[in-house]
């Protein structure tokens, strides 16, 4: 410790000293003292000045708006589904089953800025969600400059329960909605879906996004959930049988144009798109184009009849094939005799279906196509429609090939629409997808004879009960029909190993009300089909057990035969012999 | 507590009635701060690095006793006392300040750290207040014209300093050692031209560590350039100012001190201007100028030569040490890591400023008469 001596003040001298060098410098040391003064003042107000602008600019950085201020966290409101507006309307099928809806989700964000320790918070977010990548997200979070990223979209609330409960500064949520199909596949390629950003991209959500985005009334669909749950059932099943690698089903209302069904498979689940091969998405029954094959005769022997180059006496010398240039056109079952037209469609006798067109010709042909819509994409609620192949010289090869559907590609879809057109009057009724509003006229222009359609519905019957088609008869139900096998175009030729088996048909035949499409895409026989694998074989039955098992939902219980029945069925086959020459004109 | 009587003439009796009380209070209240301030801020720094989280807070509290005992002891001594241990000071703290380029610990690019055993010492920071007095004497020595060079003792103690800081590499504490000898020169009755002169060559230094130093290059260029790379903790800093507003987020509340690497030493300003607001930040900068300006101010009625300019150096080690952190927290200035004094963490500052003050306490206690100087 210090001594007190040290504070005693010095007692000054007690006789002034002599003026000395010494005093003149005291003097000077007093001088420097004296201007010292006002330094220091000048120094404590450079001081105060500093100070002040530091306080100034405190004032100033604690009156300015927070850049971002933490405290006005948004909190995810309760999900009120009754005042609650989503951002896509719902879409519902003709019964008003849903078929899409969007639901309000929590989407998960983080704020890095708020992000104190990016390697914790995502430890902690992996014990919620495991299937976060934690190096990516990490990054991400670490990223400067950022205010933004996207962790999860569309929690289930459980998530956000659970986030919530971790804790976790930085982490917030957005209110978004989440697109959901609760039929899963069923209705896939009639739906499509929509992303994570509510844009619909296929399907019905893309083509009429106009009339969903934004909107709050239900879109409702022209199909039947039940019927499509059946045709897509039995599809698969004979996919599945015939190791198929898939397949496209369609049922129309003949009446209306409206798709009651429409399956193609594979398919995949419009929740979760990505999940499944990319193939899946394509829709075989608008976007596939397919030579159809024979169910095509049903055209040509129409256009024949309408036109009136053949009458249903009319007959055919089928008894050696059609040689011209290199091809030769056989029969697949060869009656090698003169047939008559029902006999044609009947045998399905390609030689005599050739012949029925020739007569016709190309103009004539060319015409009832375009007429019929075959040469048109279809005009569909949907994105994805086929443009129809055929030749641009329409020759007389191609009059012929075309007679028995070789040589022009179109849709299933356009099959449908045509078959319905055959058998309903003749009106071509622009298909939809979309549910005809009662009460509203439905479009539609006659393309052929009623009378044309008359004989086409006997014609298809006779296929059923005594032709190729008779594995699609379903006693009571009164179906009619046409077989078809294609051979598939592969590389520079046909393949016998690669075919499309279909079956067109359409009931009850009398009176028509609904036109099915059951399309097979390369079969395999099987030992049950004593290795057959044609559409008679393949196609026949799935229509068959379809109509068996739609009939009592739509109100079609099997009915017996009746007089009227019968009168509408019959088919006047007196053959009469015509010798005409089947030289190409 | 007990009162003290005028009359008391014990050690403590003479010490209470002749320091400067005013200037002790807003000390105190400061280290008062300083404490709410480290736990404010130091738990979550510690919790960062893995550690307890009053690691800092006990290391802090273990200090801040002894650190006041040393002020307050060192406040008892008289000005000759005082220039002893000045002298003893600056001779030890220049030893370990070139000790530190061969056992130095290197931290963040610069060795200023002398490790002694569970503590490492910052020789630098007990240089200035050592400096600051030992200059002092030689200036009024010269004054005096006793033959005794001062002058030119007091510049080659400083280019000597100021070398060595240099080398370390330390600017900030280059600037303040160089702001105490400018300010004690100017003081000593420098002639303006001469001021002017130094002023000028000042600015050159500084333009001469923009160009010879990198880091100092970066960091001014990130000052006057905002968007130039890395501004992460000035701009988190400004944020939680913001944030704060005038009345501050509350205690525990703020954010900043999550972000910011070293917010409890040199960016505890904006964990205080965000979790206490404005206002409390006011009487942070307040209390720092009542000392800085008030005690300058007091000076003018000393007639001690050697008391003026130790007291102002010591002064102005003081408040710029304050300013200069404060300033680089708002951004007013490029960052420049110095402590608050008696707020941010940091044992070596801490003591320093302790010992720093404890001077400037013992030097403007009312001396009846003037000797004591002579």
């Amino acid at each position: 410790m210090t001594t007190l001596t040290a504070f005693r003040p010095r007692v000054p001298p007690p006789v002034a000293p002599p003026p000395s060098r010494a005093v003149r410098l005291e003097g000077a040391a007093k001088q420097v003292i004296e201007s010292s003064r006002g330094r220091l003042t000048l120094a404590a107000g450079v001081f105060a000045i500093a100070f002040a602008v530091v306080g100034m600019r405190l004032v100033d950085l604690a009156l300015s708006k927070p850049a971002h201020d933490a405290r006005e966290i948004e909190l995810p409101r309760a999900n009120d589904s009754a005042g609650y507006a989503a951002d896509r309307a719902d879409i519902v099928d003709r019964t008003g089953a849903l078929v899409a809806t969007s639901v309000p989700t929590a989407s998960l964000y983080a704020d890095p800025r708020d992000i104190l320790d990016p390697h914790e918070a995502v430890a902690k977010l992996q014990t919620v969600l495991p299937d976060i990548k934690g190096e990516n997200l990490e990054a991400r979070l670490s990223a400067e400059g950022r205010s933004f990223v996207w962790i999860k979209r569309n929690l289930t609330p459980r998530q956000q329960y659970e986030i919530n409960r971790l804790g976790i500064p930085g982490f917030y949520f957005q209110r978004e909605d989440k697109r959901i199909y609760p039929h899963g596949a069923l209705m896939a390629h009639v739906v499509g879906f929509a992303d994570v950003d509510g844009k619909g991209l296929g399907g019905v959500e893309q083509a009429i996004e106009s009339k969903i985005k934004g909107s709050q009334t239900a879109v409702e669909l022209s199909i039947d959930l039940r019927l499509q749950h059946i045709v897509r059932q039995e599809l698969q099943a004979a996919i599945s049988e015939f190791s198929a690698i898939g397949g496209g089903g369609l049922i129309m209302d003949v009446r209306t144009g409206e798709l009651l069904a429409m399956v193609s498979l594979p398919d995949f689940d419009p929740n979760a798109p990505g999940s499944a091969p990319a193939d899946n998405r394509f829709n075989r029954n608008t976007l596939g184009l397919y030579e159809m094959g024979s169910t095509f005769k049903t055209f040509a022997i129409a256009m024949a009849l309408d036109a009136g180059t053949a009458t249903m006496r009319s007959s055919y010398d089928a008894r050696e094939p059609i040689k011209i240039s290199r091809f030769a056109i056989n029969d697949d079952h060869a009656q090698k005799r003169w047939l008559t037209v029902p006999e044609v469609f009947k045998h399905s006798s390609n030689i005599g279906a050739a012949k029925i067109a020739l007569e016709v010709g190309a103009e004539g042909q060319k015409a009832f196509m375009r007429k019929l819509g075959m040469l048109d994409p279809v005009q569909l609620e949907l994105p994805e429609l086929g443009k129809p192949k055929y030749p641009r010289d329409w020759r007389p090869i191609n009059v012929m090939t075309i007679s028995f559907g070789h040589g022009l590609s179109v849709t299933p879809i356009h099959l449908a629409s045509g078959v319905a057109t055959v058998v309903n009057g003749g009106i071509l009724h622009p298909p939809t997808l979309i549910k005809r509003k009662e009460g509203e006229p439905i479009p539609g222009r006659q393309v052929l004879k009623t009378s044309t359609s008359d004989n086409m519905r006997r014609l298809m019957r006779l296929v059923v009960e005594d032709g190729t088609g008779k594995k699609s008869e379903a006693p009571g139900y009164w179906i009619g029909g046409k077989t078809g096998t294609a051979e598939k175009v592969s590389r520079g030729g046909y393949k016998k190993s690669a075919r499309l088996s279909s079956f067109v048909a359409a009931f009850p035949i009398h009176d028509p009300r609904y036109a099915i499409v059951i399309m097979v895409d390369e079969p395999k026989g099987t030992k049950k089909t004593y290795g057959f694998a044609t559409g008679g074989w393949v196609a026949a039955p799935v229509v068959q057990r379809v109509v068996q098992r739609m009939g009592p939902l739509v109100g079609l219980p099997p009915v017996d035969e009746t007089p009227e029945i019968r009168r509408l069925l019959s088919v006047d086959s007196q053959p009469q012999p015509k010798e005409k020459s089947v030289a190409a004109r | 507590m007990t009162t003290i009587s005028r009359t008391d003439t014990s050690v403590l009796g003479r010490w209470w009635w002749t320091v400067d009380r005013w200037a002790l209070a807003a000390i105190a209240a400061i280290a008062f701060v300083g404490v709410i301030m480290i736990l404010a801020a130091s738990p979550a720094v510690a919790q960062r690095l893995h550690l307890d989280g009053f690691y800092f807070v006990r290391r802090q509290f273990a200090l801040l006793l002894p650190a006041l005992a040393l002020m307050i002891g060192v406040s008892l001594l008289n000005p000759i006392q005082v220039r002893r241990l000045a002298v003893l000071g600056l001779g030890i703290g220049v030893g370990f300040l070139v000790l530190t380029f061969f056992h130095g610990v290197e931290i963040k690019g610069a060795r200023r750290w002398i490790s002694l055993g569970s503590f490492s010492l910052q020789p630098s920071e007990f240089v200035k207040p050592c400096f600051a007095v030992v200059s002092a004497w030689m200036l009024a020595e010269q004054k005096k014209g006793e033959g005794v060079p001062g002058n030119l003792i007091s510049a080659a103690l400083f280019l000597m300093l100021a070398s060595l800081l240099l080398l370390q590499p330390d600017l900030g504490m280059a600037v303040v050692v160089s702001a105490i000898w400018f300010a004690q020169l100017f003081l000593a009755g420098l002639p303006i031209f001469w001021v002017v002169a130094l002023v000028i060559l000042g600015v050159g230094g500084i333009g001469g560590a923009y160009l010879m130093l990198p880091h100092v290059a970066s960091r001014i260029d990130r000052f006057l350039d905002k968007s130039a790379g890395d501004s992460f903790q000035v701009s988190r800093s400004l944020e939680a100012f913001r944030n704060g507003g005038l009345w501050g987020r509350g205690p525990g509340e703020g954010m900043v001190k999550d972000v910011i690497p070293d917010v409890h030493a040199d960016f505890i300003f904006a964990v205080a201007g965000e979790e206490y607001g404005l206002f409390v930040c006011l009487l942070i900068v307040g209390l720092f100028a009542f000392v800085v300006v008030r005690g300058l101010l007091r000076l003018r009625s000393d007639s001690n030569l050697f008391v003026i300019l130790a007291s102002t150096g010591l002064l102005v080690q003081f408040g710029l040490q304050a300013f200069i952190n404060m300033a680089s927290s708002l951004h007013l200035m490029p960052t420049k890591g110095m402590t608050l004094p008696f707020i941010s963490y940091g044992g070596s500052s801490l003591l320093a400023l302790a010992l720093g003050v404890g001077m400037m306490l013992s030097l403007t206690r009312r001396r009846v008469g003037q000797g004591a100087g002579s």
